[in-house]
Order: C-alpha cells, then structure tokens, then sequence
C-alpha cells in the first residue's frame, strides 16, 4: 500500500467574489501523477500554490504524510520540488550561477548534477550565458534542470512544458516516470497532451467550482 | 490553530455575526452615556473650570487638545494589537476592527494637531511650533497615513489586512523610540521652553473635567469605530445568510 | 548550520553579482545623493556660513532619500522572475535570506554613500571637524535605514505602483535615526563627544537588526501569497 504524501481535506477558496473551488479532496500518494485540469482561470495555478504552501488565501487542512502541515512545514519544504509559472530563473545570472542558489536554497537539490543537468536539458555551452540571453524556452530549461537535480519526493510542476519541444517534452516524461517508479510523486498542470503511457491521475478544479456553502 | 487557554468570548468575538449583534446592543448605550459626558465634560472645562494663571481662557483648549491627543495614540496601539490578532488568530473580526480603526485614529491625530494650532497661536504667537508632542503628534498621523495608504493599495481584502497588520506592528514598536527622540531633539533645540502640556500640579477644579473629556472622548469614538465596523461587517459578510436576511432581501 | 550559513554567503554572493551587472541601479543612488545636496545651495543660498550650518542636516536628509530611493529594487526582480517564490518555499529560515540580501544591498547603497558623503560635507562646507562625525553616523545609521527599507520593499513588493508608497510607509520611521544621526554630526562640529549619539545609533541597528528581517520575511510572504 502506497503511502499517502500530501493531502487536501475540504479546501476552499475565492478570488475577486467568485468561489474558485469548494469542499476540494485530494490525496497524492508516493508513485502518482496528478495533473490538475480545468480551463485558463479556474484555478489551477491558485490550487498549486495553496498546495505548496505559497498562497494562505484558503480554508481547510493540509497534510505531510498524514501530519497537519503547519507541524511539519520544514520537513514537508524539504522534500518539495516547485516550479512555478514564473520560473524563478533570474534574468541577468548565467544558467550555473541560477542553479547554483537554486541547491543553496533546496537542500534536495544535488549541486554535483548541474553539469550534467544542463546538460541533458540542451544547454550545454550555454552554461555561461546570462539567462536575458537566452529564449523562453531556453530559460525555462534551466529551470527544468533541477528535475535532473532533484532528490524531493514531491514535484510541484505548474505549466512546466510552456515553450517546450517534443523531444523535451518525452524526456521530461520519462523523467517523471522513473521519479514516481522511485516512490516519488507529482502534480502539475499542463495544456499539452501527455502520452499515453504515463499513469495519470486527473482531478478537475471546475467540479468543485459551485458551492452549497452556508455562509456563517 | 487557536489554543483552548482562550476563553470564550475571544471566540464570539470571531463570529461577525456575533459581533454584529453585540455591537448593535452597545450603541445606545455608548451614544447616551459619550454624549452626555461629553456636553458635562465640555460646559465644566469651558464654563466652569477655573481659568489658568498664566494663559488665561485659552488653555481651555486644553480639553479638547489632550483627549484627541491620548485617543489618537491608544487607537494606534487599538489598530496594531488588532492587526496582530487577525494574523496570528486568522480572525476576520479583528482585521475589521483594524481597518475601521485607521482613519478615526488619523482625524483624531489631526483634531489634535488642529486643537495643538489653535492653542498655539495666543500661547507662543504662531500657528505651528515645533514642539515635541506636536511634533510627535505629526509623526503618528503620518504613521496612520502610511497604514491607509498600503490598505487601500492592496486589493485582495485579505493580503490587506495582513500587510496593514505588519506595518502597524513595525509602527507600534517605533511609536516609543520616535517619541524619544522627539523629545530629545526638542529639548536640544528649544532649550527651556513654555511646554504647556506639562503643568506640574494641576488642580482638581482643571483635571476633573478633563477626565470626564477622555471618557467621553473614547465612548464617542469608540461608537464611531462600532458604526464603521459594522458596515464592514455587512459588506464582507454579504453573502452571510444572516445578513441577506437582515437586510430583506 | 553549515547550509545555512552556506546559503546567507551564496544569496550575499548572487545579490552583488546581480547588482554589478545591473551598472545603472549601482550608481543612480549616488548620483541622486550628490544631485539633491546640490539642490540645497541653489535653491536656499550658497552662503558658506549659512550651509555649514545647515550641512549636518543636509547630507543627512540626501542619504535618507537616496537610501529610499534604492530600497525599491530590493524584491522587486527577484518578484517578478519567481525567484522569490522559492526562496519562500526553501526550509531554510526566510529572515536569514533577507538579511544577506540587505547586507549586500547596504554595502553598495549604504556604505557607498558613507564614503562619499566627504565630498558632500565638502560641498556644503561642513567644518572638518564634522567629518569623522558624518561618516561614523552614516556607517551605523544607513544599516538601520536598509533594515527598515526592506520591510517597506517587502510589503510593497506586489504593488505596480510601488515607488510612493514605500516613502509614505518608511520615512516616517527613519526620523529617529535622522534625529540622532544629525546630532551626531552637528556635535562633532562643536567638538562634543559623538559616543552617546553612536551608542544610541548602535542601539538602533540592534534592534532593527534583530527585529526588521523577521517582518521583512512575513511581509514577503504575505506579498506572494496575494
């Protein structure tokens, strides 16, 4: 029986007077993929960042390994990989220089594996670009590299294949796969179609949108 | 997250609804009892209170002055204490109160400010004089300038409140160190000056009317700051059941 | 503790790199220090006796501003390319990563400042004496001043307009150090002794220190979870 990581117990949330999602369940065990569906706006990426413990605009409870989350914040942040939507790779650092404070602020980061990272994301000898050099999509590879890096039980992965080729994309996803087969586990949003072969799991923001919620 | 150790009105308090009704039974009470002392407070200090030695009857403006003054601080320190409970409690009640605190603490920081003016010109022969609580007084009005200037800045009501919270708490522990060093530049600069507030022994027939101007004072304002809570309370609550209900629809 | 002290030298060294390559945000405070003294002998008199006294004050009023000034990129790119939202979500302490990042952002605003501010005195004709004063005050009350600044840039951090409102939240808490930072310099001038107004400068610096990148740290947290 896999164990369960993290669990979402009856969340909900409202931005700008509209309920984005209400009485939301999730429970993410090791060897999963979720990927959270929904259209542009319904609250994906708010899903995201509540999860990861980014955003505070929310009611209900967390949990790490079936411990609530505000105990557990520390152990639970370092065993969590996140890449967002804004990629966190700054603009004027060269690509090592990014991932280089990327492992001093994650422990779970292997520094020793950035060459190598780099690597297998397509940019070696551009190690030591500055990243406003690059394109979108290279910049974002960068920030994909920590995959390679990462030894958290938990991605947090919000759009990651934005700009992204084919060939990254099936890189990524055999990644994904060996990362789960390791008892690892993953959530993420995504507009591009996965391949088949991956074990999905899906759970869609939209069918917790209405609420019979009393307003006390 | 809240601890059992707390007891159980700090709980009620939580409710909106709660406080709603709560706050609507006080009103009258808080009208009745702040108007009256404020008319007795105001006749005696006007009227009857003996008029000071020195400066005559324009000290008289000595019972609007220190009230505004006093209240302007403690809602300061109302408006920080609130806002912390709202961030370490998550209760929605106390960020309400901060919000609706801010500018009855700015207009009373500028009553006070206004009152100081007023005095100023028969005692020192200028409307404004840098002198250490007015100086102060400007400096905390200021401080509550900031904190409305950041709340309405921030749209989501929620991050409002918590970023206000921070800001007023950074202010509340500043207020003491300013003040200080208030004093202490106006004691460098203006070596022994008149200071008007500072009368060493006032006489009861002075500071017994004065008192009754304080209470009043806070009982006023404190009606004000009920009033403006609860139409926070009914906005942010519009959805509540109870509140369409209460408001007929 | 090892990575934790790891990550304060790294987020120091990454901090300073950024600045170097940002070449125009290194320099505009400077620049904007040296412009707003000079304003003050065109615009009131350039009477030398006149300035001299003026000049404690003066300088004092530039740094503040340009410290301002400067405060405002602090988050700011580390906002917007989401390199803050991992430094929030990273399980080391957030204050200690605050604190690097002021201590890099003052030694190229703050102790910049500080060791230009003689040119400063120079142009305003503040006695020599004054000098030692100047700089003394400068070094011990800029750290507080980049401590304060940091909470305003954290709680403002979201914001698109920003750039006011961070001088309508921090000025009114920098008076205190203005108060005694001036002091400071104004005795130095008149030969008095400068360790009381240190001391208490320094009282400041510990406080801020120890209090500033803590709010900074929930402010910031507040900014991104909004």
């Amino acid at each position: 029986m896999a164990q369960a990581l993290l669990t979402a117990q009856s969340l909900f949330c409202e931005r700008d007077d509209r309920i984005l999602f209400d009485q939301l369940q999730l429970t993410v065990s090791e060897g999963e993929i979720w990927q959270v569906e929904g259209r542009n706006g319904s609250g994906k990426t708010t899903l995201l960042s509540i999860l990861c413990g980014l955003s505070s605009h929310y009611e209900g409870e967390l949990y790490w390994r079936g411990e609530p989350m505000d105990e557990v914040r520390e152990q639970f942040l370092s065993e969590l990989l996140y890449i967002g939507h804004q990629t966190g790779v700054s603009a004027m650092l060269t690509a090592e220089e990014n991932l280089h404070w990327q492992c001093a602020l994650h422990p779970s980061l292997d520094a020793s594996r950035a060459q190598q990272a780099l690597e297998s994301v397509g940019l070696k000898g551009f190690e030591d670009v500055p990243a406003h050099q690059l394109s979108a999509g290279q910049k974002r590879r960068i920030a994909l590299a920590k995959l390679y890096m990462s030894r958290a039980k938990l991605w947090i992965l919000d759009e990651p294949f934005t700009a992204i080729d084919k060939i990254g994309v099936a890189a990524k996803e055999a990644l994904m796969v060996e990362h789960i087969r390791a008892g690892g586990s993953v959530i993420m949003t995504t507009h591009q179609d996965l391949s088949a072969e991956i074990p999905l799991h899906t759970i869609n923001v939209e069918h917790f949108a209405s609420s019979q919620r009393e307003w006390s | 997250m809240a601890s059992s150790w707390l007891p159980r009105w700090f709980y009620q308090l939580a409710s909106p609804r709660w406080c709603y009704s709560i706050t609507g039974k006080l009103i009258p009470w808080f009208a009745a009892i702040g108007g009256l002392l404020f008319v007795i407070g105001l006749v005696w200090g006007l009227a009857f209170a003996p008029s000071d030695y020195q400066q005559g009857n324009s000290f008289r403006i000595i019972y609007l002055h220190v009230p505004t003054a006093i209240l302007a601080q403690s809602f300061y320190m109302l408006m920080a204490i609130a806002g912390a409970i709202g961030l370490i409690w998550k209760m929605k009640v106390a960020d309400m109160v901060a919000k609706s605190v801010a500018p009855l603490g700015a207009a009373l920081a500028v009553l006070a400010l206004a009152t100081g003016a007023i005095w100023g010109k028969p005692t020192w022969g200028s409307w404004w004089v840098w002198d250490a609580r007015l100086t102060s007084m400007l400096v905390l009005l200021f401080l509550y300038l900031g904190v409305m200037a950041l709340n309405s800045a921030i749209e989501s009501e929620t991050t409002a409140a918590k970023s206000t919270a921070v800001l007023a708490l950074v202010g509340l522990v500043n207020i003491p160190i300013i003040k200080y060093s208030v004093e202490w530049w106006n004691t460098l600069h203006q070596p022994a000056t008149f200071k008007i507030t500072e009368k060493p022994a006032m006489p009861a027939e002075m500071w017994m009317p004065l008192l009754v101007m304080v209470i009043a004072l806070y009982l006023v304002f404190g009606l004000a700051m009920m009033l403006r809570l609860r139409n926070e309370i009914l906005t942010r609550e519009r959805r509540a059941g109870w509140v369409k209900e209460l408001l007929g629809s | 503790m090892s990575s934790t002290l790891q990550l304060f030298k790294q987020t120091f060294r990454r901090d300073l790199t950024l600045a170097f390559r940002r070449k125009s945000e290194l320099v505009n405070p400077l620049i904007f220090f040296l412009i707003v003294a000079s304003l003050f002998p065109i615009g009131v008199s350039p009477e030398p006796n006149f300035l001299s006294q003026l000049a404690p004050g003066l300088v004092w009023v530039a740094a503040l501003l340009a410290t301002l000034l400067s405060m405002e990129t602090l988050f700011k790119s580390d906002y917007e390319d989401g390199s803050l939202e991992q430094l929030l979500l990273s399980p080391q302490p957030v204050f200690l990563v605050v604190l690097s990042k002021v201590l890099a952002h003052w030694l190229l605003s703050g102790l910049a400042l500080t060791l230009v501010a003689p040119l400063l005195g120079v142009m305003l004709f503040l006695p020599s004496e004054g000098m030692p004063g100047l700089m003394l005050s400068l070094l011990l009350g800029t750290p507080t001043l980049s401590l304060i600044g940091a909470i305003g840039a954290a709680l403002t951090v979201g914001l698109r307009r920003g750039g006011v409102l961070i001088s309508l939240l921090v000025l009114p808490l920098y008076i205190p150090v203005l108060i005694f930072g001036s002091s400071a310099v104004q005795a130095a001038v008149t030969g008095l002794p400068l360790d009381g107004y240190l001391a208490l400068l320094g009282a400041m610096l510990a406080l801020a220190l120890a209090l500033a990148p803590i709010a900074a740290g929930a402010a910031l947290r507040i900014s991104v979870s909004g």
